[in-house]
Order: structure tokens, then C-alpha cells, then sequence
């Protein structure tokens, strides 16, 4: 994975110093309120309900042990000795002291770490395939360009005070894993037809209160050209998005409202002004690379009696290899899931001692790498297969084998009203309360994949529009209510749920769940996932159920 | 008063004229709507002449008329207005625009170092105190991933 330089070193140092300086300005009250809030929400720093949150980020879901075990440290010493994934592939820390976040930033800074730009209205994180480097359909690895791009929009003068957040995910494969069609500029890697690389780039998508899905605004962009198109994008977006109404301000209404061609036609006019003199070199792209080669594989094979006779002994072991981990393109490795969603934790969180322990795990059988999902779940990459049964007993002794992968126990929640002063209703005790309705890993397992997505209010953390099964929590005179939207996705198929009906009561919204499932469990055809029987049915057969 | 310029603090005698001021000799600033109209006789006034910008302005209607300015305010309305960022930028790679750019209005001392990277080179704070202060923030980072306008 990509290693700091000297540069990239200071940087971070420096960051940290000015947020020291910054902190201390504001405490002894030289820095107004309004002030300090846009300056630390650059550093990663929300004020909640019960205390601030910080935002580490973790660029494009890449994570090494050292650094697992730094995040373990400072939510033991600073925190409440766990922390929780995001669904941009970051961390957060729901109880630091603003006084201390200062010293938390330089213990990561000492890392390789930060929390630069994991919040304000400025370029944040760039996400994308967790998977990247060792999937089976991998067009090209997608992490050098991400890199590239953490590198650009990191510290960018010219836009750190745009109309509103700006997100970019890069996907590399067949199968896009980084919902790329719901960012604010979403990027494919592809081949044109003389084999040569570039990027299909999306522009104006998003979730939130207006869900829209990305529209493509060049089909082929060759990659030499990736930071000045980029920037033309940008430009475009900080000199004309609205700025009236932080409701309409993301570059999806900026679209929406002019147009894809009209969009097209300013940014073309922007670019041709900066391409020549923007272009990244061949020798740039081939020292990035350099940062993402493989790992020191060993030459095994795919046939292994022990692990062929351990699946067929232990039906435990054998449910886990089905669903948690997925074929490698090495031959006798495979890539492991490690599932956040156990029953009896919220969504995505994760304590300072499965981290520490993660971290040696990765050390003993994955090349020290982790990276952090979309979905909320840790991945050890490049297992052997051979390795897989003595790693599956630890990860459950760890509570982190739960065999749920993709399922609709693997759910992606928000905190919600229990921690975010923004969610208008409860998530992740609904999420506790599906859980316990859906007990019976036989019957989970026979639903198949599913993807269940609850945010507790419109902000849309949790991605709720594009849940196969959608929930969202709403205030209703100050009473929590849920409303359900069947059929979206973010993957390749991407699409917005559609309203089932009416809100329903916080009491009958497990009910609710359990209703729409036994009417796909009923209308299901051959080997139909949920999704693929909502869009052949409609929603009508459900709606009939739950109302 | 005193203001930032190229990194020291110096003495600032500019008069920037509101649009019914009457026209004052010295150094003046006008928006760019009175600009456009009094262009002509602006054109023989005494002193420096100079313009103020604000974030909604288009850079096109005054690029055939930079010669003419020694300064170009860049005026924040609020400091989380970022428009003005591109403008300093675009003023100074694209139009070749070689004299003072002043960040002017409601915007933050800890804005001042990536004001000095897209280009501008003045600043004058509604607060003087916080002079020194913004002046050490130039300094901030000694290392940067993108290309510089300063």
C-alpha cells in the first residue's frame, strides 16, 4: 500500500499543528463559534448530542496492522474503547473531548494517518472497490488513481469552501462495489478499443434528501487527463453551484436543474483551457503503481483435502466459507469478509480489542493489509486457503464470524437518534429488533442476498434510497415513524427504491420486514434474489402485505 | 490602516467608494457595476484606479479592462463563500493579471494561507488585531500536492 514521503510526512504534521493552534484559539475565544465549526469539520470534528465525533479517514478503505492498532489505542485512551465503520469506507469515534483531538490527530499523524477533509463543505475521502487488487473481474487496480486523487484534493486552496461536500469513488471492476453512480463524480476504469485506459465519469449523483443517480458527462476519458478534468468539474461546481439553499447546493441539483448537456458543455469549455497544462506523466502513473504491487504470493492450487474435508465435517466452517469469504485471483487464496453486523452489536462497530486482534490476524495471514467496506465490514484480502479454518476459529472467538455476508442481517445503519443530533428516529435498536425477528440463520441464509440499508433521518447515511429493502426514520410530532422503499440498489443496476406507502409505527416496523420477506419467500422464482422479484412484481404484492 | 501585503504589514491608503460616494482623489476602488458605467471618466481620474469583485461577478466583463486596474478586490460577503477562490486563481493564470489581489469582507484569518496559494497577495481584515495572526498563517504548510498560483 502506498507509503508516505517525506512531504506526505510534513503535511500531516503540519495539519495537526494547525489544528492545535486552532483549538487553542478558539478555546481562549479568538476564533468565533461559526468559524471554528467549518474549521474543525475540515479536521473531521462533528459536535453530537452527547460529545464531539471524530471522522478518521481511511483512503480508498485501506488499512495496515500499525495503524489498526493506532485506532485500537486512541479509542481505548481517548474514547470509549470502540469506534464504528462508515459508509465511506471511514472510522469514527463517537466520544472524544475537543481538547484532546488535537493529541489524537498526532498519534495518528504518527501513523500515516489523519482526518483531513472527512467533513465540511470541501473535497472528502475518494472511496472505492474493497476488493481492489485481488477480485476476479478487476478491469485495472483502481488504487494508484486513488491515490492520485487523495493526493490532489487533499489541501486544495482553490476549493475548500464549495457549495457543499464533494465525494468521488473510482471503481476498477465489472461489479462496482463503491455505489461510483451515487457520488458526487463517479469514476470507471475501462479500456477503449485500442486497450488503452481511462475513465467513464459520472457527474451528479447523490443520496440524501434528493436521491439522484450519476449521468455520464464523458464516456471515455484518457487517463493522462484525470486531475484536470477534475478540476474543470470543480471549477464549474464552486463558481456556479447554488449557494442560496444548503438543501440544493450539491452538484446533482447543479445538474439537474442545467442539464447534463448544458453541464457538459461548461466543463469541456473549462478543460480545453487547462488540459495541456495539467497532464499527469507516464513516469507519475508508474510510480503510483509501484505503492500497489502484489504481495509475495505463494504458488499453491486450488485442491486441499484438509479444507475440503473440514467443510464437509464442520457445517458451521463450511456456511461461513459460502457466505464471508469469495474466490481470489490466486490460485489457493481467497478473500475473507470479516462480519460487523453480529447480532448483538450495533451495525459497524467494532472494539478496541477486535481491532488489536484484527490487526495480528492480518499480520499472521494477510500480508498486514485490511481494508474497510462500503458496507460496513472489514476484509482480510489474501487468506490461503489452507489458513482459513484456524482463521475462522479465531473470528469466532471474536465475535467476528458471524455468517451473514450479504445478507439481510448485514445491514448498513446510521448511529441515529441514540448518538447523532441530526437523526430524527432510532436505528440501531430497529436493527437489534430485526435481528432478533430473523433468528434463524437457516431461514436468513435460504432469503439469500439482501441488502437492508435504515437511516434514521434524511440525511441518508445509511443509504436507505438504495436498499433493496430501504428504511427511514421520521419525526412525526415527536414520535419516531419508518418509511419503507423496496427496489433500490447502488451496484451496477443502480436505482431509487420505491415508496411501499404510509410511514409505519416504530412498533410495527420489524413486523413490517418479516411481511415483506414471506411475500418474496412466496413469489420467489428458481434462483431470484429479492431484489430481482421486486422489480419483476412491483411493490403492490407487498404493499397488500404490510398494509 | 494597516493590511497585509506580500507577506509584510504595511500602510494602506486605498478609498474604496461605495456606488453614490462621490469620487475622491488618492487610490480608489469602485464595484463593477459603477465601473461599467463611469468606465470613460474613471479612465482619466488622478490616482490608481482599482475594482472590487463580488463573488457573483463574472470575470469576462471586465477581462478587456485589466490593464486599468492596479487592485482587484476580491469582496466575501461571507467567509464561506468559496467563488472568490477561483476567481484569484483565474485572474492569475488564465488572464495574466499581475498587480494586487486584496481578499476584502468577512472572511477568516486562517483562510489567508490558501488565499495566498490561489494568488491573492493582499489582505485587509475587518479585524487588525488578527493581523499578525493571519501573517503567520502564510507559513503554515511548508509542502503541497497541487500547483501553485503564488
Amino acid at each position: 500500500m502506498y507509503q508516505y514521503n517525506d512531504a506526505d510526512q510534513t503535511l500531516v504534521n503540519e495539519r495537526v499543528a494547525q489544528f492545535r493552534g486552532q483549538t487553542e484559539r478558539y478555546l481562549k475565544g479568538e476564533i468565533g463559534e461559526d468559524e471554528f465549526r467549518t474549521l474543525r469539520l475540515m479536521n473531521g470534528l462533528y459536535v453530537q448530542i452527547h460529545a464531539p465525533m471524530l471522522r478518521i479517514a481511511i483512503p480508498y478503505g485501506l488499512l495496515s496492522s500499525p495503524q489498526l492498532r493506532m485506532l485500537a489505542h486512541v479509542s481505548r485512551k481517548y474514547d470509549k474503547s470502540y469506534a464504528h465503520i462508515t459508509t465511506r469506507q471511514n472510522i469514527q469515534l463517537n466520544w472524544p473531548e475537543l481538547k484532546n483531538v488535537p493529541d489524537i490527530l498526532a498519534d495518528l499523524a504518527s501513523v500515516q494517518m489523519h482526518a483531513i477533509q472527512t467533513s465540511g463543505n470541501c473535497l472528502r475521502n475518494t472511496t472505492s472497490d474493497p476488493l481492489a487488487g485481488v477480485c476476479l473481474d478487476e478491469i485495472e487496480d483502481p488504487r494508484p488513481y486513488c491515490e492520485i486523487i487523495r493526493q490532489w484534493t487533499t489541501l486544495h486552496p482553490e476549493f475548500a469552501y464549495l457549495p457543499r461536500k464533494f465525494k468521488i469513488a473510482v471503481s476498477g471492476s465489472e461489479h462496482d462495489r463503491a455505489a461510483t453512480q451515487l457520488h458526487d463524480i463517479g469514476l470507471y476504469l475501462v479500456k477503449n478499443d485500442a486497450g488503452e485506459t481511462g475513465f467513464r465519469v459520472l457527474v451528479g449523483g447523490g443520496l440524501g434528501r434528493t436521491p439522484i443517480i450519476g449521468k455520464v458527462i464523458k464516456p471515455f476519458l484518457e487517463k493522462q487527463h484525470l486531475l484536470s478534468y477534475l478540476e474543470a468539474i470543480l471549477r464549474v461546481y464552486n463558481l456556479r453551484g447554488r449557494r442560496d439553499n444548503k438543501y440544493k447546493a450539491r452538484i446533482k441539483i447543479l445538474v439537474r436543474e442545467s442539464g447534463i448537456e448544458q453541464m457538459s458543455e461548461w466543463v469541456e469549455a473549462e478543460w480545453q483551457q487547462t488540459k495541456a497544462d495539467m497532464q499527469i506523466s507516464e513516469q507519475r502513473f508508474a510510480d503510483m503503481q509501484a505503492h500497489f504491487t502484489a504481495p509475495p504470493y505463494q504458488v499453491l492450487t486450488e485442491s486441499d483435502n484438509q479444507f475440503i474435508a473440514d467443510k464437509a465435517q464442520n457445517s458451521s466452517f463450511n456456511t461461513w466459507i459460502n457466505l464471508n469469504t469469495e474466490a481470489h485471483k490466486i490460485s489457493g487464496y481467497r478473500i475473507v469478509h470479516i462480519s460487523l453486523k453480529a447480532p448483538d452489536a450495533p451495525p459497524g462497530d467494532i472494539t478496541d480489542k477486535q481491532l488489536d486482534a484484527i490487526a495480528d490476524l492480518a499480520d499472521q495471514y494477510s500480508f498486514g493489509e485490511i481494508r474497510s467496506s462500503h458496507r460496513q465490514n472489514l476484509v482480510l484480502a489474501d487468506v490461503k486457503q489452507t489458513d482459513l479454518f484456524s482463521l475462522w476459529q479465531k473470528l469466532v472467538k471474536l465475535s467476528l464470524a458471524t455468517p451473514n455476508i450479504g445478507t439481510a442481517t448485514d445491514m448498513i445503519c446510521c448511529p441515529g437518534l441514540d448518538f447523532c443530533s441530526l437523526a430524527n428516529a432510532g436505528s440501531i435498536g430497529i436493527a437489534k429488533e430485526i435481528n432478533e425477528a430473523l433468528d434463524d440463520l437457516d431461514y436468513i441464509h435460504d432469503i439469500g442476498e439482501l441488502k437492508i440499508n435504515m437511516s434514521g433521518c434524511m440525511n441518508g447515511c445509511a443509504h436507505q434510497s438504495v436498499g433493496h429493502i430501504g428504511i427511514l426514520g421520521v419525526d412525526k410530532k415527536g414520535v419516531e415513524w419508518y418509511q419503507i422503499t423496496l427496489g433500490g440498489s447502488s451496484e451496477n443496476n443502480a436505482a431509487i427504491g420505491k415508496r411501499l406507502g404510509p410511514a409505519v409505527a416504530k412498533n410495527q416496523i420489524t413486523q413490517a420486514v418479516c411481511q415483506i420477506l414471506d411475500v418474496y419467500i412466496k413469489q420467489r422464482k428458481d434462483n431470484e434474489i429479492f431484489l430481482d422479484t421486486v422489480h419483476r412484481i412491483g411493490v403492490t404484492p407487498f404493499k397488500a402485505a404490510v398494509y | 490602516m494597516k493590511i497585509i501585503k506580500d507577506k509584510k504589514i504595511v500602510d494602506d491608503n486605498w478609498s474604496h467608494l461605495a456606488d453614490d460616494e462621490a469620487i475622491s482623489q488618492g487610490d480608489i476602488t469602485v464595484s463593477l457595476s459603477r465601473w461599467k458605467d463611469e468606465k470613460s471618466s474613471l479612465r482619466d481620474h488622478a490616482g490608481k484606479i482599482g475594482i472590487r469583485l463580488a463573488p457573483a461577478d463574472h470575470l469576462e466583463d471586465i477581462a478587456d479592462d485589466l490593464a486599468n486596474f492596479q487592485l482587484i478586490g476580491l469582496e466575501f460577503p461571507a467567509f464561506t463563500d468559496g467563488r472568490s477562490f477561483s476567481h484569484a486563481r483565474l485572474l492569475r493564470s488564465r488572464y495574466q493579471y499581475e498587480n494586487e489581489i486584496r481578499a476584502m469582507g468577512h472572511y477568516m484569518a486562517d483562510q489567508v494561507f490558501y488565499l495566498a496559494r490561489v494568488g491573492v497577495n493582499a489582505f485587509q481584515l475587518e479585524n487588525t488585531a488578527e493581523l499578525e495572526v493571519a501573517l503567520s498563517t502564510i507559513n503554515d504548510f511548508s509542502v503541497q500536492y497541487q500547483a501553485s498560483t503564488n
